[in-house]
C-alpha cells in the first residue's frame, strides 16, 4: 500500500514519516509537494511535522491555503485515512478537519522531551492495531501543542469517543504533571467523527526503532496497514480511478 | 587625503592601513571603497592577527577532503560520503541581542555547511555566561537558548550536544559558538569560486535592508558602556527563508548547473563577491541596482555593507540561467541576476552602470594586512599557578562538597536548555543531548558519527599551551567514550583583545598547544573560526579555544552510551588519578578560587586510551564509557548512575596530595588528571577489557559493582560518599532550572 507525506515549504518531518513508512515499515511512500493538485493513488495521507510556512502567523494558518489541501479535505470526506502529526495536526485543525486549536505551551517554551500517552479509542484506522488503555512512551517537539476547545465542544468530543489519545502517567492517568503542555483534559490526539482522521501532537514516526529510544510509533502505522488491508477504511482515490 | 582620520577611524582602520589601500589602488578610496575594505580587513574578515598562528596547526590528513579556506572543512567517512562541518562564533551580536545574535549565528553556520552541497543533519554549540545568580545573566542565557532553538527547531536540524560553562569573566561577553555538520558525497561538494568569464551572478534569498551594517567591524571591537547602541549592527534571521534556501540550493546544486556558491554571512555582498573572485582568480562585475532591496534609498556603500540574512550568491553556467531559476521558483524564492564573471581579477560594483567601486579581489583577500603581533607573557600566570592549600583553610567534608559540586551550573544537567531544543527531527539521534558527545547515525550506511566540542578555559587560563591540549584531548575522549574514532576537528578561538601582548600571548600559545595535539592525535583542523576583543570595559573572558572533534563509528549497533546498563557489572577505572586539583572546578566552586597548574596531558597515553575505547566498543566488551572531567572522578561516577536507576558501589585508593594531607580526600574525588574514562564491562567480559588495556598499556583498576540505589564510594575502605541516588539526580536535574523557576523545582 502506498502512503503519501505531504510536503509544504516549511516541513521539516517529512523523511521521518517517509522513512519510517518506506524503510521501517516496508510499504511505498511518495513525497507530495503542496501545489500538486493529485495524491497520486495514496491509501494513505500524512500531514508531517515542521513549520508548514513559517509559522510567524497562526501554526497551520497558511498551509490549509494549499492546492493539495483541496484533495485532502476530498480524500478525508471520502473516508481516507488521514494523520497529522504535530504541525500537520495544527493544519488540520486550521482546515476544519478537527476541532478546536493550538496555544502555546503552558511552559511558553518549545519542548522536546519523551511523554507518555494512553490509547483511548482502538476504531481508527491509526489505532487498529493497539489495545485500549495501552501507554505508548513517544517523543514531543513544539511549542504550541496546548490543545484547547470550548467546553461544550471537548464535551462532545468525550461523548463521541473522539479523544484517542491523552498525556498520562505510566500507570494510565491522566494527572496534571503528566501533561506537558496545559492541553485541555490533558488531550494528545483526536479524531474525526468519522474517525479516518486522526491528529496528534507527539511524533510516533521518530518512535519506530529501540535504536532512536522508543518503538512504540511504530503501531499506528501498522495499524493503518492492517486497517486498509482488510478495507476498513475505503481507498477513495483509487475508487475514483477505477471509475474513470 | 580626502578621508579623514574620524572617518578612519569609525572604518576601524589605522592610518597605515589606509596608506594601504592607497597603494593598492594607486589612488584615493572612494567611500563605498572604503567601506569594503574595512570590512574585509576587519579581525573577523581577514584574520590578521590570527593568521600567522592558524598557519602552523596541522589540516590534512588521508581522510581530508578539504581543509581550512572554503566555507567548511570535509573529512572521508567511508561509503563515498564526506561529513562536512564547522564552528563558528556569534559572541557579540549575542551580548547586544541575544535571541537574534544566537539565532542568527544557527543560521550563519548552517548556510556554511550547506553552501558545500552538503545536508545538515546535526548542530551543537558550546556556550559561556556569567554566574546565573546575575539577572542580566539570566536574561542573556535564556535569550541565546531561545535564539538557537527558534532557528534550529524550525528549519529541521536537531542539536544534538554541546557544553554549556559559567564562570564571572563571561558577564558582559557571553560566548555563543554554534557548530552544524552536515552530509555530502564525495563528487557533490560544491566551492566557493567564481570562474569562467561571462558566467552569470545570481542573488538568491532574503532582500537587502539596512541591517547588520558593520556587523563584521562590530565584532573587531572591545564592548564598553555604549556598546547597546550598536543594537541595529544584530541582523534578524528568518529560519523559514533558510529552510526554503537550504532546501531549493540543494536542489540546483544536484543539476550541475551551478559553477560556485557562497553565502552571504559576515561583511555580507562585499565578502561573497571578492572571495569567490579571488579565489577563481577571477573578477566579478555586479551592479547594486539590481539587488532585491527591502527599504528604499539604499546607497551602494549601504547595499554592499549590510549583512542582511538568509542571502546567497551563486555563479550558474552560462546557458543554464532558466533551469536554475525554475527551481528557485518552485520555492517561492527568485533568484536575481546581479551581474557576471571577468577576467581581470576585480571587484567591481556599479549602481545603475556607473562604476561605484573597483578593487583588484586579492587585496580585499589574500593580500590583506597580516600582523605578527607582540606577545609578552602575562604577569598573572607565575602567581595564579602558585596554590597554597594553607591559605584554602579547611576543606569541607567528602559529601558537602559533592552536593557543591553536583548543583553548580557548570556541572550540573543542562536539560533546561536541550529540551527547548528539537534534538530529535531527521530520526538519527541515537545519544540524546546531555549524555556526552551527541551521536547520529547516517542513514543508508551502517555508520554513525559522534562529535562533541569542549574547552575547560580554566585550564587555558592558567597555562595556554597545556590547557588548549587538554580541550583537544577532552573533546577526542569525548567522541572515543562513544565508540567513535576521531577523524577531523574545526576550532573557535574565543579570545581578548589582541592588541594586548599578554592576550597574544595567550593566543600563540594555545595554538601552540592544540597544534601539538593534535597532532598526536592525528586528528586534522579543517576549518574554523576566530573571535578575538572579547573585552567588556578592558577585561578579557577566559581564553576559551574551544574544539569540535567528529569521530566515525563503523557499525552505529556498537554504540556506547555513558550510564551504567546492568546490574553486576563491574565498574572499572581506565587511567590514573594524580595530585592535580589546580584549575578544577572543586577549587572554584568551594574555594571560590582559580589557581594551580592545570592536569598534564601525556598524549600518548590519551592515544592509547581512545584506541582501548574504540576497540572495545567495537568488539562489544565496554557497555558504558564516560570520562572525567569536571568535577573529578566523584561526579563522573554520579553522572553513570543518573537516569539508569543503578547505584553503584565503588572503593578506591587514597591519592597522596602534596599541599597537606587534609586535602587527600579531595583529590582523590575531584581531581581533574586527564585521561580517564569510567566504563562499565560485564563480569565474564572483564579478561578481554583487562588484556586490550594491556596491550595498550593503558593503566586498568576494577573499582566496584553496580547495584543497589546508592552512590557508595569509599576510599581505602573507608566511607566518603554514601547518598541516595534519587537526591542525586534531583540537585543534579533541577540545579539550573532553579534559578528560573523556584517555586517549581522545590515542589
Amino acid at each position: 500500500m502506498k502512503f503519501a507525506v505531504v510536503v509544504f515549504p516549511g516541513s521539516n518531518c517529512d523523511h521521518d514519516a517517509h522513512y519510517a513508512a518506506q524503510h521501517v515499515l516496508g510499504q511505498q511512500a511518495e513525497y507530495i509537494w503542496h501545489k500538486e493538485t493529485s495524491l497520486k493513488g495514496a491509501d494513505v495521507v500524512i500531514l508531517p511535522g515542521g513549520f508548514a510556512h513559517g509559522d510567524y502567523l497562526r501554526t497551520g494558518a497558511i498551509a490549509r491555503f494549499s492546492p493539495i489541501m483541496a484533495q485532502v479535505q476530498k480524500f478525508a470526506a471520502s473516508g481516507g485515512p488521514v494523520l497529522g502529526i504535530c504541525n500537520g495536526f495544527q493544519v488540520l485543525l486550521e482546515a476544519g478537519l478537527l476541532p478546536g486549536a493550538m496555544l502555546r505551551n503552558r511552559s511558553l517554551k518549545y519542548q522536546c522531551e519523551h511523554v507518555l500517552i494512553k490509547v483511548e479509542q482502538t476504531d481508527t484506522p491509526f489505532t487498529a492495531a493497539c489495545i485500549t488503555g495501552q501507554v505508548l512512551r513517544i517523543p514531543i517537539a513544539h511549542g504550541e501543542g496546548n490543545y484547547y476547545a470550548e467546553p461544550d465542544v471537548v464535551a462532545r468530543l468525550e461523548r463521541n469517543r473522539q479523544v484517542v489519545f491523552r498525556y498520562t502517567n505510566a500507570g494510565g492517568v491522566a494527572t496534571d504533571d503528566a501533561n506537558p503542555n496545559g492541553s485541555v483534559a490533558n488531550i494528545a490526539g483526536l479524531c474525526s467523527e468519522q474517525r479516518n482522521v486522526v491528529g496528534l501532537m507527539p511524533h510516533p514516526e521518530r518512535a519506530c526503532e529501540m535504536a532512536l529510544g522508543s518503538a512504540d510509533g511504530l503501531i499506528l502505522f501498522e495499524s493503518v496497514v492492517k486497517a486498509v488491508s482488510e478495507g476498513a477504511f475505503s481507498n477513495p482515490a483509487k475508487a475514483v480511478a477505477v471509475a474513470r | 587625503m580626502n578621508i579623514s582620520g574620524d572617518v578612519l577611524e569609525r572604518h576601524g582602520l589605522t592610518p597605515e592601513e589606509y596608506q594601504r589601500i592607497v597603494d593598492a589602488l594607486k589612488r584615493e578610496p572612494t567611500l563605498t571603497e572604503l567601506g569594503i575594505f574595512s570590512v574585509m580587513w576587519s579581525e573577523h574578515c581577514s584574520y590578521k592577527s590570527s593568521r600567522v598562528h592558524l598557519k602552523t596547526l596541522p589540516t590534512t590528513g588521508p581522510r581530508v577532503l578539504q581543509g581550512p579556506g572554503e566555507n567548511a572543512g570535509a573529512v572521508d567517512i567511508g561509503d563515498g560520503l564526506a561529513a562536512v562541518f564547522k564552528i563558528e562564533s556569534h559572541n557579540h551580536p549575542s551580548f547586544i541581542e541575544p535571541y537574534q545574535g544566537a539565532a542568527t549565528g544557527v543560521g550563519g553556520i548552517i548556510r556554511d555547511i550547506f553552501t558545500m552541497g552538503a545536508r545538515p543533519i546535526a548542530l551543537l554549540n558550546s556556550l559561556r555566561f556569567g554566574p546565573l545568580d546575575d539577572p542580566l545573566v539570566r536574561r542573556t542565557f535564556a535569550g541565546v537558548v531561545a535564539g538557537i532553538a527558534g532557528y534550529g527547531n524550525s528549519i529541521g536540524i536537531p542539536t544534538v550536544g554541546g557544553e554549556i560553562a559559567f564562570d564571572e569573566t563571561y558577564s558582559g561577553n557571553p560566548l555563543v559558538n554554534v557548530f552544524c555538520l552536515g552530509i555530502a558525497e564525495h563528487g557533490e561538494i560544491i566551492k566557493g569560486v567564481a570562474s569562467g568569464a561571462g558566467n552569470p551572478v545570481y542573488y538568491v534569498g532574503a532582500k537587502t535592508g539596512r541591517d547588520g551594517i558593520h556587523g563584521a567591524t562590530m565584532a573587531s571591537a572591545e564592548f564598553d558602556d555604549k556598546s547597546a547602541e550598536k543594537r541595529p549592527a544584530v541582523q534578524v534571521g528568518d529560519p523559514f527563508m533558510e529552510k526554503l534556501l537550504l532546501e531549493a540550493c540543494l536542489e540546483v546544486m544536484k543539476s550541475d548547473a551551478l559553477v560556485g556558491i557562497q553565502d552571504m554571512g559576515a561583511a555580507g555582498l562585499t565578502c561573497s563577491t571578492c572571495e569567490m573572485g579571488s579565489r577563481g582568480a577571477a573578477g566579478v562585475d555586479i551592479d547594486v541596482s539590481l539587488v532585491p532591496q527591502r527599504e528604499t534609498g539604499m546607497t551602494p556603500y549601504e547595499i554592499m555593507l549590510s549583512e542582511s540574512q538568509e542571502r546567497m550568491l551563486m555563479v550558474v553556467k552560462r546557458g543554464r540561467e532558466a533551469e536554475v531559476e525554475r527551481i528557485f521558483e518552485k520555492w517561492d524564492l527568485h533568484a536575481v541576476r546581479v551581474g557576471e564573471v571577468t577576467t581581470d581579477g576585480k571587484l567591481r560594483v556599479r549602481n545603475r552602470g556607473d562604476v561605484v567601486a573597483e578593487i583588484p579581489n586579492r587585496s580585499l583577500t589574500d593580500d590583506a594586512p597580516l600582523y605578527r603581533r607582540p606577545m609578552a607573557e602575562p604577569a598573572y600566570i607565575k602567581e595564579a599557578q602558585q596554590l597554597s592549600f594553607d591559605s584554602l583553610g579547611k576543606p569541607p567534608a567528602a559529601g558537602d562538597a559533592f552536593w557543591r559540586l553536583l548543583a553548580s551550573p557548570t556541572v550540573a544537567s543542562k536539560r533546561w536548555a536541550y529540551r527547548q531544543y528539537d534534538h530529535m527531527v531527521r530520526t538519527n539521534t541515537l545519544v540524546l543531548p546531555g549524555l556526552g558527545a551527541g551521536v547520529v547515525r547516517v542513514k543508508g550506511t551502517s555508520r554513525a558519527l559522534a562529535m562533541s566540542v569542549d574547552c575547560n578555559g580554566r585550564f587555558v587560563y592558567l597555562d595556554p599551551y597545556r590547557g588548549a591540549q587538554l580541550a583537544v584531548a577532552e573533546a577526542a575522549r569525548n567522541v572515543a567514550c562513544a565508540g567513535a574514532l576521531p577523524i577531523g576537528a574545526t576550532n573557535c578561538l574565543n579570545f581578548g583583545n589582541p592588541e594586548k601582548p599578554e592576550i597574544m600571548w595567550q593566543f600563540g600559545r594555545a595554538v601552540e598547544g592544540m597544534g601539538a595535539a593534535c597532532r598526536a592525535l592525528d586528528i586534522p583542523i579543517t576549518g574554523g573560526n576566530v573571535s578575538l576583543y572579547n573585552e567588556t570595559d578592558g577585561r578579557a573572558v577566559l581564553p576559551t579555544p574551544v574544539l569540535g572533534v567528529v569521530g566515525v563509528i563503523d557499525d552505529a549497533r556498537t554504540v556506547v552510551r555513558r550510564g551504567f546498563t546492568s546490574q553486576g557489572d563491574f565498574v572499572v577505572l581506565l587511567g590514573e588519578t594524580y595530585d592535580e586539583l589546580g584549575g578544577s572546578e572543586y577549587l572554584k566552586v568551594v574555594h571560590g578560587v582559580i589557581r594551580g597548574v592545570p592536569p598534564e596531558l601525556d598524549v600518548n597515553r590519551e592515544a592509547a586510551l581512545h584506541r582501548v575505547l574504540v576497540e572495545g566498543a567495537s568488539v562489544g566488551v565496554i557497555r558504558s564509557a564516560h570520562d572525567c572531567a569536571e568535577g573529578g572522578f566523584a561526579i563522573t561516577l554520579a553522572e553513570c548512575c543518573i537516569g539508569t536507576g543503578f547505584g553503584v558501589q565503588v572503593d578506591v585508593p587514597a591519592v597522596a596530595s602534596v599541599g597537606t594531607k587534609t586535602f587527600s580526600d579531595m583529590t582523590t574525588l575531584f581531581s581533574e588528571s586527564a585521561s580517564r574514562v569510567v566504563v562499565s564491562v560485564a563480569p565474564a567480559a572483564e579478561v578481554r577489557l583487562l588484556e586490550l588495556a594491556a596491550r595498550h598499556s593503558v593503566p586498568i583498576r576494577r573499582i566496584g559493582v553496580v547495584r543497589g540505589t546508592r552512590i557508595q564510594l569509599t576510599i581505602d575502605g573507608r566511607s566518603v560518599i554514601d547518598e541516595s541516588l534519587a537526591d542525586v539526580e534531583q540537585t543534579w536535574n533541577t540545579a539550573i532550572e532553579r534559578y528560573f523557576e523556584p517555586a517549581r523545582a522545590i515542589a
